[in-house]
């Protein structure tokens, strides 16, 4: 008995695996079928493998100034021009990918797990512990999130880090209420009372045979918030409470670009079009997932 | 059944007290406990120490923090949020001066996105997966994806800069500042009391753009529910017995559809109107509109916690009354939550 028990504990992550692989598989087969989902999809792997590759294929350096060449229009030599420095913007926004994901990674490994355990807590224990969660996550959620990001950051000084933390504060809500919601769905299976009846600890039943049934539709939910993060922290990085320079943040290049925005327009506008771009890029294929997964929501 | 009702009156009251101290608690951590240094930062690094003990002790901070808490939150029931740094006035005053320009702005622009989003989203709902609900579509996504702040200078650029059709930052032009004696304190409405239409027309033109930009992020959540709601109304038995009985479009919709979708539509606002004093704080910062968002962030580029933490109060207060208010406004007009709580 101990055998099977342990054999089948040790497998537990191939099947975790092998149960995300092939509901990602199966959204991107239905993916491929929605040229715009698609669209996006691509925009975003691309967005990835630049993030990835950024010295390469930056032309230059993001951080080096050459000032003879300040506020260049943009031209052959400089896609997106030049910044008041002479840094060439292409190269910054080029390098600014990875600033970018690098922050809805972070925020989504802290609010994923955090709401999670919120959810499938109180989701799997009931009665009051329930109650008293999910009033607080209500509470949380009714909180205006900008605002609190503004003040938490103010409050712990300006950084990437404290940024990142400042907007999982009230990013967990949605994630603990569909957790939640899951595991009230899974809490009264079959396979939950077999394991229950063969002496399975409450916590093991929990983290072995609940958590993994709530992870896809975890991963889904935080694709779908992954455009907030982004306009969050570039709001954020354009308030000066980001990354700070001369760390290439596309909300912070706009700032800066903001005092020469009458004659140079370019240096502020070229960062915007990136944010643009990669939001769109999220919400499109958070859209498309909704829809696949969602038959309620389904456009046709 | 008057009796349930008060009960669940009451349950949500709770709820909001529940929040709104929370909201203290939250505050006070991020004013008062959070900040390394609170007494430098308004003493300075290089004070003696005995103007640190001072300043120290007249913030409050040796005592414990529960004791610190029961100080803030008393002096918050007095009206008391401190002195601002910037401007040596206390953040009251401040404030107060300041909120009208927001909440012009915010309203303004969520008179203008309701307007515009709740018929867009309505057509879109009527002719499903045609060019026009694509459109409508499309435009809503943009509106979801765009970072309001970077819209807002391109609009400068484009409207103010180049074309001229409207005017430039702040509420008004500085020659006619201070024309118009403040009653409301929202220029548009004090300038028609005045009945001086040069500072109305003045005002209108610099309102427009934030107004515009602001409104159009909201634009794009009202059209996408109202498309929804709308979509699940008309697969509904009482739509085709209407259409059966021959009702005309416009009939349906005015008739039928409002009614019965203007329950949701009303959190929908709640929420839009909360993020539009939200999203007030960035365009004020591109528009240089003295508001709630421009004090706020004028404030933490100097580390003045008062005034951040005053200005999250207000904001933060505001969010949770529009909540609740929502709430109430589902249980008076939903006749299924009555029966349910019932």
């Amino acid at each position: 008995m101990s055998l099977v028990t342990s054999a089948s504990a040790g497998s537990k992550p191939g099947i975790l695996l092998a149960r995300i692989g092939r509901s990602l598989k199966n959204a991107l087969i239905k993916l491929s079928r929605e040229p715009v989902g698609l669209f996006g999809f691509i925009v975003l792997l691309l967005l990835i493998i630049v993030a990835i590759l950024a010295p390469l294929i930056a032309p230059y350096s993001p951080t080096t100034q050459n000032l003879p060449n300040a506020l260049q229009a943009p031209s052959w030599e400089h896609w997106a021009g030049t910044d008041e420095y002479g840094r060439d913007i292409l190269s910054r926004l080029i390098y600014g990918t990875r600033i970018t994901i690098q922050t809805v990674l972070a925020v989504s490994v802290i609010v994923g797990p955090i709401g999670m355990l919120v959810g499938i807590v109180a989701g799997f224990v009931g009665g009051r512990t329930d109650a008293i969660l999910m009033r607080f996550t209500d509470i949380v959620l009714s909180f205006p999130s900008l605002i609190l990001a503004l003040s938490f950051a103010a409050a712990l000084g300006a950084g990437l880090e404290t940024a990142i933390i400042a907007i999982s504060l009230t990013g967990w809500p949605p994630i603990a209420r569909l957790a939640r919601a899951e595991t009230l769905i899974v809490r009264n299976t079959d396979y939950v009372a077999a394991a229950r009846l063969y002496g399975a600890s409450p916590l093991r039943v929990l983290f072995l045979y609940i958590a993994p049934m709530c992870i896809p539709s975890v991963v889904v939910r935080l694709t779908l918030n992954m455009a907030g993060i982004i306009l969050t922290a570039a709001a954020l990085g354009f308030l000066g409470l980001g990354a700070q320079p001369p760390a290439p943040e596309w909300g912070a290049m706009i700032s800066s670009g903001r005092q020469y925005m009458l004659d140079n327009w370019w240096v502020a506008v070229m960062p915007g079009i990136a944010i643009l771009l990669t939001s769109l890029a999220f919400n499109l294929v958070g859209d498309a997932l909704r829809d696949i997964l969602d038959p309620r929501h389904a456009r046709s | 059944m008057k009796e349930f009702t008060l009960l669940e009156l009451g349950k949500r009251i709770g709820q909001l007290l529940v929040s709104l101290f929370l909201l203290l608690v939250v505050t006070f951590v991020i004013g008062r406990v959070l900040p390394t240094d609170p007494v430098g930062a308004i003493v300075g690094e290089l004070a003696d120490p005995a103007a640190y003990e001072a300043m120290r002790q007249r913030l409050g901070l040796d005592l414990p923090v529960y004791q610190q808490f029961f100080v803030y939150v008393t002096s918050l029931l007095q009206g008391d949020l401190g002195t601002a740094i910037l401007t040596g006035n206390p953040v009251a005053k401040d404030l107060s001066s300041a909120f009208p320009a927001t909440l012009e702005l915010a309203t303004l622009a969520v008179i203008l996105s309701t307007v515009i989003g709740v018929p867009l989203g309505m057509t879109a709902a009527f002719f499903r997966d045609s060019w026009f609900d694509q459109f409508a579509r499309v435009i809503s996504l943009v509106g979801h994806s765009i970072p309001v702040f970077w819209f807002g200078i391109v609009g400068l650029v484009i409207f103010y800069a180049t074309l001229a059709w409207v005017g430039g930052p702040g509420r008004i032009d500085i020659y006619l500042e201070g024309l118009v004696e403040p009653k409301t304190g929202l220029l548009l409405i004090d300038s028609l009391l005045a009945g001086d239409t040069e500072v109305f027309w003045n005002a209108v033109n610099h309102i427009i753009l934030p107004a515009c930009i602001l409104a159009y992020s909201a634009m794009a959540y009202i059209t996408r529910m109202t498309r929804s709601f709308t979509l699940e109304q008309l697969n509904q038995d009482y739509v085709v017995a209407a259409r059966a009985k021959g009702a005309s479009n416009w009939r349906i919709v005015t008739g039928h559809l409002l009614p019965n979708i203007a329950v949701q539509l009303v959190t929908v606002l709640a929420i839009s109107y909360g993020g539009l004093l939200e999203g007030a704080v960035v365009t004020e910062v591109v528009f240089s509109w003295p508001g709630i968002g421009q004090y706020m962030t004028n404030a933490l580029m100097i580390g003045d916690m008062n005034a951040v933490v005053a200005g999250t109060l207000i904001i933060g207060f505001i969010f949770m009354m529009l909540n609740f208010l929502s709430d109430l406004a589902y249980l008076v007009l939903d006749p299924r939550t009555r029966e349910v709580t019932a």
